[in-house]
């Protein structure tokens, strides 16, 4: 007899986008669908930076989803990425974060494969003296690693296993493709990473991304100085199928009103200043006054412009209530040494230590376990009304529907 | 090579007040430590193998680090929480009269107040100490905290 899964069971409430069911962080088997449906599904995964495979012969590991994934720059220059499973037992090829080498061997069988994953030796393929080897006609090739489709995006590698996954510029849609080249405006260059691990589902990550709602309630870093109030000009896009969104702040408005004050919100204390302003000296170096713009693209992906603290991020779920935060921080190839020590001292603000963003890391957490005997009951998502759309406020949950849009109609929920 | 039994228990000393200021929650003497232009670093072993620049936390005198305390103080949010500090294998070599070089390593357990205890961090100390600071007591000119791990469980705020 088949008992049916958990999450074959689930309904999505009435109310629709404006829930969102406590279940969908902690089902098993929703995880294992999530796998199939969205990460080897029609999606774009971000797979790292093109500059941090700079020379040829360079390659990385990765993820999509669970999946384990090489990224690869051949000696003629062209970009692969194919599965990290070789076609034998199945073991990883690659088991360092990054490398340069001509060809990949796996460490169990020897068997060999060039930098576009395709399987080229099989170790004692014809046996030795005449004894032992494969059968003529076997054909070890047809569980060579499968192999991503790439695409290179003014820098940032995607992949994806669907054939039918749109071009990358169509998926990430007009409005958001133009804010990522607005970031990825020139070559960039590496000057960091460290990972960040999450103690809830992969989804909490996003949502705390697309809820511009929080951001200067929960960091009072941010308010205090006020380096982002929800007062300033500025606004959020959701493009693509509503997966993707954009939130921006623009500099020098709206930081004298007391609307915080009067409201009597926590974050509003005054009378707090930096004894090493230095912290925050930014200039304006993409020219449009925008301070800060952070960028997100389903389902694992976010590029961060604060101030002049340029970062990738990538949400790689390691199980139902696990996930790893992968942060790069990059700065232009052009950098003087001024700029590369501001990108490097306003590091301070990001990342598990970052004076405006240590507090995500335990707020998504705070879900997961504050929600954990409440599958049935779901959160409240409705700020700024029931739709999905762009918005001049950031006092809106229209990003968080988006997500949740995208989500329902990838997984059919 | 003979060790230089003085200059040990000095740097071994400077290495304990620091570890016993940060797990009594004494974080508002964590400067202090620090000579006035005192560098801090908190960056990965891969970080540093690489030649890459970034920090996790990063300050380059006692008034960024004062402001990172008083941001945890006043400003940030996250669980209570405290560490204790376990320190081994102290190398030092003096570099001249003044200065000397100390290589440690260290294991900082993370205890939550509901209970858990994690691993939280492994590394090494690459210290470069000022042996008369400010009041006549040795003081860190630079301390790079090199973690052996690139993940940092949940978030980081306390310094290590």
């Amino acid at each position: 007899m088949n008992t049916p899964l958990a999450s074959e069971t689930r309904c999505w409430p009435v109310e629709g986008l404006t829930r969102v069911p406590y279940w969908v962080y902690q089902d098993e088997d929703l995880y294992a669908r999530e796998q199939e449906a969205i990460f080897r599904g029609a999606t774009w995964t971000f797979l790292g930076l093109d500059a941090e495979l700079a020379r040829p012969c360079d390659w990385k590991t990765t993820f999509v989803g669970d999946l384990p994934v090489v990224v690869a720059r051949d000696a003629a220059g062209e970009l692969h990425a194919f599965e990290n499973r070789c076609a034998h037992r199945g073991a990883l090829l690659c088991l360092k974060g990054h490398g340069n080498s001509n060809e990949i061997a796996c460490i169990y069988h020897n068997w060999t494969y060039d930098l576009a994953g395709n399987l080229i030796g099989v170790a004692f393929r014809r046996g030795l003296r005449g004894q032992g080897g494969m059968p003529a006609e076997a054909k070890p090739e047809s569980q060579a690693p499968r192999k991503l489709r790439l695409a290179n995006y003014h820098g940032l590698l995607f992949g994806t296993l669907a054939a039918s996954t749109p071009p990358i510029e169509e998926y990430l849609g007009p409005e958001i493709a133009a804010r990522v080249r607005r970031v990825m405006k020139e070559p960039v260059k590496v000057l960091g990473g460290y990972s960040q691990m999450l103690p809830n589902n992969w989804k909490l990550y996003l949502d705390n991304v697309k809820d511009t709602y929080h951001a200067s309630l929960l960091h009072l870093f941010f308010t205090t100085f006020r380096i982002n109030r929800l007062s300033q000009d500025g606004g959020v896009i959701v493009g693509g199928d509503g997966g993707n969104h954009v939130s921006y702040t623009l500099m020098n408005t709206g930081t004298r009103g007391d609307e915080y004050e009067q409201a009597g919100v926590r974050s509003a204390r005054d009378g707090y200043r930096l004894e090493a302003p230095e912290l925050l000296e930014a200039v304006d170096e993409i020219g449009d006054g925008i301070t800060l713009q952070i960028l997100a693209v389903f389902p694992g992906f976010v590029l961060q412009q604060i101030m002049n603290s340029l970062a990738v991020r990538q949400v790689i779920p390691k199980g139902v209530g696990r996930t790893e935060l992968v942060w790069t921080c990059f700065g232009y190839a052009s950098d003087d040494e001024a700029m590369i020590a501001r990108r490097l001292r306003q590091a301070n603000l990001i990342g598990p230590a970052g004076f405006i963003s240590m507090e995500d890391g335990a707020a998504t957490g705070f879900v997961q376990r504050g929600a954990a005997g409440a599958p049935d009951r779901a959160s409240v998502v409705e700020m700024g009304g029931r739709d999905v759309a762009s918005d001049g406020s950031r006092v809106n949950e229209t990003s968080v529907r988006g997500l949740w849009q995208a989500y329902r109609r990838h997984m059919g929920l | 090579m003979a060790v230089d039994i003085a200059l040990q228990l000095e740097v071994e000393h400077l290495l304990a007040r620091y570890a016993h200021a940060i797990d009594d929650d004494r974080l508002e003497a964590w400067p202090e430590f620090f000579t006035a232009t005192g560098r801090y670093r908190i960056t990965t072993a891969e970080n540093l193998e690489r030649g890459l620049p970034l920090a996790i936390v990063s300050a380059d005198s006692r008034a960024m680090m004062r402001d990172r305390v008083s941001a945890l103080r006043h400003a940030n949010i996250y669980e209570a929480q405290r560490y204790r500090h376990g320190i081994s294998s102290t190398l030092v070599e003096r570099l001249d009269d003044a200065t000397a070089r100390a290589v440690s390593h260290f294991t900082v357990v993370r205890i939550m107040h509901a209970g858990e205890s994690l691993l939280f961090a492994s590394g090494r100390y690459l210290d470069r100490i000022r042996l008369i600071g400010d009041g006549g007591v040795p003081q860190f000119e630079e301390r790079i905290v090199a973690l052996d791990s690139r993940q940092i469980d949940t978030l980081l705020a306390i310094p290590l």
